[in-house]
């Protein structure tokens, strides 16, 4: 993890399912192919949605850290 | 007396202008409104898939607010919040004291290559285009995908595969369409209590499905549509709900996020770093929950609430906890009800005729009842 760095953080904490999924499909939209994205998440739900949705877009899920009281998800744009 | 400022003349913004003309005597509330017509956008699917006559849709702005409320017919360029003042396109500078912006969220199909060809419902004059085609498509492959997520009134689509089912039915000419949804999301709805009575929905009126289909272009010629996840979906007829930002004033005005939306606080409904000064609800925020009328309107009254006792010297008190409340049309006389907020998702009742009807009464009701405060 050290070597990676993110690109954009997208911060969806206080937003509910499927706000998180919702704000890291807007941002793989902007972001190039090769960029990490970082998306923090306080909404269970994403435990499920998120690395569903980036297995199915073809994307690498590089990490998934808890922190206190949210989740952090780092993703590479693969395509 | 205060100056009152309201950015807006959709469900949201003209509730809150009525409710501080009412309430605070010493308001002197101006409404700025780019066209001067109210338009009543949970009708576009009835003007798509109902032959609605679009009239029932717009009213003149100003005989829903009430006479105290002045009306600028006017284009918003920029918000200056050090200078407390709003520019506009005619070039009149607009000073404030409190400032609520409810300009709503603009369409952006342009950033879709290829959708030129698509049609959607979320204006009158495409609404009427979709009417059209509808009345000549004879059968084959309708497709209904998402360009961008967030839009307005998430379960619109959906709805509209209920209603396609109906309209093709009244035709006599179901069995010759084949309605095929693509939802954004990994379910098909976007409420995950509500998701699996849609499905069953779906399932009882043979409407197919693909989950996790977010639209990324479309070619014309071949008739396709592929998606940002890699799969490719042919059609006859395509339905896109196009992307959707929040108003250019406030992006460049620095009020906004990188997608366009106002950073705003969802209790206080406050922008963040202006507090005290400007408000934001409805479409135009960035606060994570749907995008529609009904939540503009619950907004509006916490908001208005809140500016009129201000406005006399009082605290204020009111606080938004997400409420939102809808109906969804399922076709054939049957619906759906919603009713939610931060704490509590909501419980969907089964798909009755009562919910239809209630529906039905809000759509009559509405002229009456809303914009004017009255509930």
């Amino acid at each position: 993890m050290a070597e990676v760095v993110i690109t954009r953080l997208v911060d969806a904490r206080g937003s509910m399912c499927p706000g998180p999924l919702m704000a890291l499909i807007g941002a793989v939209r902007e972001q190039k192919v090769g960029d990490v994205i970082s998306v923090y998440s306080g909404d269970t739900g994403s435990r499920t949605d998120i690395p569903l949705w980036v297995k199915k877009a073809g994307h690498e899920l590089i990490a998934l850290r808890d922190h206190e009281g949210y989740a952090e998800f780092v993703i590479r744009k693969m395509r | 007396m205060k100056r009152v400022v309201v950015l807006g003349g959709g469900v949201g913004g003209t509730i809150v202008a009525n409710l501080v003309a009412k309430k605070a005597r010493d308001a002197d509330v101006t409404l700025v409104d780019k066209t001067g017509k109210h338009v009543y956008q949970p009708g576009f699917v009835y003007v798509a898939f109902d032959g609605w006559d679009p009239k029932r849709l717009v009213r003149d702005e100003r005989k829903l607010l009430r006479r105290r409320v002045k009306l600028l017919v006017d284009e918003v360029v920029r918000v200056d919040p050090k200078g407390k003042q709003v520019h506009l396109r005619s070039g009149t500078r607009l000073p404030y004291d409190y400032l609520v912006i409810a300009t709503g969220a603009r369409l952006a199909p342009q950033e879709i290559p290829g959708s030129e060809v698509a049609y959607h419902f979320y204006s009158v004059e495409c609404a009427l285009k979709l009417r059209e085609a509808l009345a000549k498509f004879g059968g084959g492959r309708i497709v209904i995908t998402v360009g961008g997520v967030p839009y307005k009134c998430p379960p619109a689509p959906a709805e509209s595969a209920c209603l396609l089912d109906y309209y093709f039915s009244k035709r006599g000419i179901r069995d010759k369409v084949d309605i095929h949804y693509l939802s954004p999301l990994g379910r098909v709805f976007p409420l995950e209590t509500v998701s699996p009575t849609v499905q069953k929905i779906f399932d009882a009126k043979s409407v197919r499905y693909t989950t996790f289909f977010n639209a990324e272009r479309v070619d014309p010629e071949k008739k396709v549509v592929y998606s940002l996840e890699g799969e490719e979906v042919p059609y006859d007829l395509l339905i896109m709900i196009p992307p959707h930002h929040g108003a250019k004033f406030a992006k460049d005005s620095g009020l906004t996020d990188a997608g366009g939306w106002i950073p705003t606080d969802k209790y206080t409904l406050e922008v963040k770093g202006h507090e005290g000064a400007i408000w934001a609800i409805g479409d135009a925020t960035d606060i994570p929950i749907s995008k529609a009328g009904a939540t503009a309107h619950y907004e509006a009254k916490v908001v208005g609430e809140n500016v009129a006792a201000m406005v006399d010297g009082e605290a204020p008190i009111a606080r938004y906890d997400g409420k939102v409340m809808c109906f969804c049309d399922a076709g054939f006389h049957r619906g759906i009800a919603m009713r939610f907020d931060y704490q509590h998702p909501p419980v969907p009742p089964p798909l009755s005729l009562k919910w239809y009807l209630g529906k039905v009464l809000v759509n009559r009701l509405y002229w009456t009842i809303v914009p004017k405060a009255r509930a």
